[in-house]
């Protein structure tokens, strides 16, 4: 797996490259000069590029790529849980907005896709898949509107059961609406284009490589527009908000707007993880779309380490990795793929205890918990 | 929309929804008590309900008692009845507890944010759901059948049996005991003033500590009266059967205010009544959306639900 | 900062071992090559093998592996293998263990998927990869229109098990009141439709419930049974919600048949609905009752396995015969063993086999059958009434 701890916090913007005294990977990368940061960079984003071929890495590589389930499937699996992760790390980690229904997006984004471009849909228009994109996108954006605006009032645990609930009532809308097909689903869907020089496409069923690396360009694309969204007006907003709403409101941050922006972002960039999905998949029904998958997602992102990209990459790496790696395995006699989750539970339990910060905590956060350590009045 | 069939079975349906509502309700007051004190969701409280559910089904089991044997008389019934209270309010009660020591109390010690510990609280939930699908090999368990199910009123066209007043007759009982223990004894006042201000009961020499595992206790113990009111009714119990259940009831503590414990009486017994409608007009696959409607309406208007957060002031 | 890195680290690295050690222990395939001829080749089965429905899964995989066994106990040990991939019955992870299936060069031939849902998200990749596939079990009847070659059905499909329930609700059980529910899910929504248009008229109501794991409590839907004065339930879903919901009927004292589709053959059902409540319940199979399987099957597969065949356990056993036997003659790439099974006529001990061009059973070949619950068991009933 590529190190991910190399997306350094760089001092406030216009300051010198002044040596901080900070510690460990990150304070270490920050000191270096920028070319070689660059070249750093470069080279990580390569080795991803290259992860599909990790087999061949030699002692390492075979101990590494899952047994059970086809490498790039797995990567491509891990793409995507990336791609989310990301978008719920807006909303939660960036806006402090709890959100606990965040596979609603993805469902939207989804379903628009299936919904134009399937042949078995009721809307009969059979649009190749990348023009179902920006059709998705908006879908997921409104979607992302239409849960914000009536949660501006509520607060933290508040709106963490609505999303919830918004969440339910997706996946209960996609199980019971006819046009929706519940769980017969919507099947050939078409896949993103692309011919290679001897005719076949690209984009074929059988090899999920080109998937993956296509998940990767998203994913790089995304990191980049969020990095910038961070630095800028919008990120500082999130910040304050996520603060301290009430000191924000009075300080003249537009809470309203910068929320509702909040939940649109990460509604966009969910639904474009469901675009992903779809495209690779070919079909979707209504049994991909569950609760569970809302609440792992958002265990990554804490356990990644929240309010943070690299945090959030390597929580939804994880999250997809550990269980498709345990297939396959024999434990107990049984596949180990069934105790996944049982160690997952475990695993959160015991990040939260020794590391709340996540495993690749934001600065920022780090030195909020230990502020607030300090604070513990005595037992 | 089929409103024939509400009108139909108005009775029935509303029947039914305060049954399932009153296990909803004792399974909410769990959710809202933690929240009082401690404003943590306590999403590991539906793996509270299923253990204290398993461990009466199995107590039974080992007595002999299973899914096919006779239904006993009477006296079985109630002797069945008392045994499978006092073992499932003591293993959820004790399951609770350990959740609170094991998972949250080293939290509180460095006195984490609130998401971290949510977090802890949707990992506890996933480990200990999973142990017991493992240990069950995720199979359903048939439960005995302790009464024979039997109309005893009449009002209208809807029956109501006897299990259905058993129901909601035990609920009310444990709802006005907590509320008793709440605001009339001493170890009460304790809860309400950690709730209120943990540091300035602390400071006023109320121990904090065992404030909070009484309170995961107390939840505990409705969450096992909730199991074994569930098991008869339901006649199966599953490793996942807590799961959608405390959605609900979690929703059901929103609902009424969250905190608030006549709230979560008054949430739970509303959801379970508004959604049995819901089940009559649209159909049972939409009747969770009704209720999810209902609580982002009731949020909008009162966003602090129906009867307020109220636990840490004077009225409960 | 360093120490905590370190133990994420070293988090991450003991998971790592732990999998890499197992891995390791696992015991590569034997390379002792059987002497027999077109030997060293490996059959796949697809399908679930745990998840909420497993049973089903699990009858099938025993089936075909007891096949596999009586084949090489002629033609040498370990002569065919037979793989097994565990898709868990979800459509979720079913491509990804297609693709790994379609790296392995040596299967040639693929039993599965048992359920209609993960079939509609894998069997392309396996279209693609051109390995011919039998499925014991998937009855949704879109899986045959959508072009695939390599897809064959060794069973009726639900437009065949539909209206059998339908007609038997008729005219055995004389029903005037039917109540139809299902679990939305395609099987079961697919088969409740065709029930309800069987059926027309005599359909007082028809509810949708929630799925397995997701609803346990069907008191509304009692409600509404018990209400309609229905002396007949047919119920489209599997074995372990239906038990629950007819445990529910009972206690509320309803006293009508359930009737209820191939889904809910097993005695999951029984054990989920208890004996008293599962008693004189209907279901119907698009196969013949595995008493009836011809020569030793029955016996055989108790001697394997120690529990009783269960449903589509022989006509799994059949379908991976007809593979062994393709392979037998010669047939040893997937190219061939799918020309062969173009114009297959195999005697097995559940039915005689022919398909049609679009991989459907021949339609004089279909049989289905109506099982009861007597006394805790499922036992047969008689065949099911023709529409």
């Amino acid at each position: 797996m590529t190190t991910t701890a190399g997306t350094p916090q760089s001092p406030a913007a216009g300051t010198p490259e002044s040596k901080q005294p900070r510690g460990g990977v990150r304070g270490w990368l920050g000191n270096q000069p920028k070319s070689v940061r660059w070249l750093l960079i470069a080279l990580a984003v390569l080795g991803g590029y290259l992860l599909p071929y990790l087999a061949d890495v030699p002692v390492l590589g075979p101990q590494l790529i899952t047994q059970g389930i086809d490498w790039p499937s797995a990567l491509f699996n891990m793409a995507y849980y990336v791609l989310l992760a990301l978008g719920l790390n807006v909303v939660v980690g960036f806006a402090g907005l709890l959100d606990l229904g965040y596979v609603g997006f993805f469902a939207v984004g989804a379903y628009s896709v299936a919904l134009l471009s399937s042949p078995d849909s009721v809307l009969g228009t059979k649009w190749v898949w990348i023009a179902t994109i920006p059709v998705a996108i908006a879908c997921a954006m409104l979607s992302g509107l239409i849960l914000g605006w009536p949660t501006l009032r509520l607060r933290g645990d508040y709106l963490a059961i609505v999303t919830l609930g918004f969440a339910e009532i997706i996946r209960i809308t996609a199980d019971s609406s006819q046009t929706l097909r519940g769980d017969r689903g919507f099947a050939a869907i078409p896949h993103p284009p692309g011919k290679s020089p001897d005719g076949t496409p690209i984009f074929g069923v059988r090899d999920a490589t080109p998937y993956f690396w296509l998940g990767l360009t998203i994913i790089i694309v995304v990191v980049l527009a969020l990095r910038n969204l961070d630095r800028s007006r919008v990120g500082r907003s999130w910040l304050a908000i996520r603060e301290d709403e009430e000191a924000a409101e009075i300080m003249g941050v537009r809470t309203v707007k910068y929320k509702l922006w909040a939940f649109a972002i990460g509604a966009c960039i969910g639904g474009f993880g469901g675009v992903l999905f779809t495209g690779e998949q070919g079909f979707i029904n209504s049994a991909t779309f569950q609760l569970q998958f809302s609440i792992l997602v958002l265990a990554g992102v804490v356990m990644g380490g929240s309010g943070n990209m690299a945090g959030a990459i390597l929580g939804g790496a994880l999250i997809s990795y550990i269980p498709d790696r345990l297939r396959g395995v024999e434990l107990f006699n049984r596949d180990a793929y069934q105790y996944r989750f049982l160690l997952f539970g475990v695993i959160i339990i015991l990040i939260m205890i020794f590391r709340p910060q996540g495993i690749v905590p934001s600065r920022r956060r780090e030195l909020e918990l230990k502020d607030r350590a300090k604070e513990v009045a005595p037992q | 929309m089929d409103f024939s069939s509400l009108f139909h079975e108005f009775g029935e349906l509303t029947i039914t929804g305060l049954a399932q509502g009153s296990i909803i309700a004792l399974f909410a007051l769990g959710y809202t008590l933690v929240y009082g004190v401690l404003r943590l969701i306590n999403f590991a409280h539906s793996e509270v309900f299923t253990i204290g559910a398993f461990t009466a089904v199995i107590t039974w089991g080992t007595l002999g008692l299973n899914q096919d044997s006779p239904t006993p008389g009477p006296a079985g019934l109630i002797g069945y009845l008392a045994l499978g209270l006092v073992v499932a309010t003591m293993a959820s009660g004790i399951t609770a507890v350990i959740i609170e020591l094991v998972a949250y109390r080293p939290l509180r010690r460095r006195n984490a944010p609130p998401l971290a510990f949510l977090i802890t609280a949707i990992g506890a939930s996933i480990a200990l759901s999973e142990l017991v699908g493992v240990l069950t090999n995720r199979n359903n368990r048939g439960v005995p059948r302790l009464m024979k199910q039997a109309s005893l009123v009449h009002i209208g066209d809807a029956n109501i049996t006897n299990l259905q007043i058993l129901i909601i007759v035990v609920a009310l009982v444990m709802m006005v005991g907590l509320d008793f223990f709440i605001n009339h004894t001493r170890l009460g006042r304790g809860v309400r003033a950690v709730a209120q201000n943990a540091d300035s009961a602390a400071l006023m020499g109320v121990n904090k500590n065992r404030v909070i595992s009484l309170v995961f206790l107390l939840g505990g113990l409705m969450a096992g009266v909730a199991a074994v009111m569930y098991v008869m009714k339901i006649g199966n119990i599953r490793y996942d059967s807590g799961f959608y259940l405390g959605v609900e009831a979690f929703t059901a503590a929103v609902l009424g205010g969250i905190g608030n414990l006549r709230g979560a009486l008054l949430g739970g017994i509303a959801l379970g009544v508004i959604e049995n409608y819901g089940a009559g007009l649209f159909g049972t696959q939409w009747h969770s959306v009704v209720a999810f409607v209902l609580l982002v309406l009731v949020l909008m208007f009162r966003p602090t639900g129906l009867l307020g957060e109220s636990l840490g002031r004077a009225r409960a | 900062m360093r120490q905590g890195l370190a133990r994420a680290f070293g988090g991450v690295a003991i998971v790592a071992l732990i999998a890499g050690a197992a891995a390791c222990n696992k015991s590569s395939t034997s390379g002792e090559k059987a002497g027999g001829k077109n030997c060293g080749y490996e059959l796949a089965y697809f399908g679930a093998l745990t998840g909420p429905s497993a049973n089903l899964g699990v009858n099938i995989e025993q089936g075909a592996e007891l096949a596999v066994d009586q084949y090489n106990k002629k033609n040498g040990a370990n002569c065919i293998v037979m793989k097994k991939f565990d898709s868990q019955g979800s459509p979720d992870v079913a491509p990804g263990l297609a693709r790994q299936l379609v790296q392995d060069k040596k299967i040639i031939g693929v039993v599965g998927l048992p359920f209609s849902g993960e079939s509609q998200a894998a069997n392309p990749i396996l279209e693609e990869a051109g390995i011919p596939n039998i499925t014991p079990s998937a009855t949704n009847p879109t899986l045959s229109t959508k072009g695939w070659k390599f897809f064959h059905r060794a069973v009726a499909n639900d437009s065949a098990q539909g209206p059998a329930a339908g007609t038997y609700i008729k005219t055995v059980l004389k029903a005037e009141k039917a109540f139809v529910v299902d679990d939305q899910s395609a099987y079961g929504g697919g088969l409740a439709d065709q029930v309800k248009s069987v059926l027309g008229q005599v359909v007082v109501g028809s509810d949708k419930v929630g799925g397995e794991g997701k609803q346990s409590d069907f008191s509304a839907t009692v409600t509404k049974v018990v209400s309609s004065g229905a002396t007949a339930l047919f119920y489209g879903g599997y074995y372990q919600n239906a038990g629950v919901f007819r445990k529910q009927l009972a206690g509320a004292g309803w006293k009508g048949t359930m009737i209820a589709g191939d889904g809910v053959n097993d005695k999951g059902y029984i054990q989920a609905a208890g004996k008293e409540a599962a008693e004189g319940t209907i279901v119907t199979c698009p196969c013949a009752p595995a008493a009836k399987a011809k020569g030793t099957f029955v016996t055989d597969y108790k001697t394997k396995w120690n529990v009783d065949a269960g449903t589509y356990s022989d006509v799994a056993y059949d379908a991976t015969n007809i593979f062994l036997q393709a392979i037998d003659k010669g047939n040893t790439t997937p190219a061939k063993i799918n020309d062969y099974l173009k114009t297959v006529n195999y005697s097995g001990v559940a039915n005689t086999y022919k398909f049609t061009d679009v991989g459907e059973l021949d339609p004089s070949q279909i049989i289905v059958w109506a099982f009861k619950v007597a006394n805790g068991e499922v036992v047969p009933d008689q065949q099911a009434p023709k529409a």
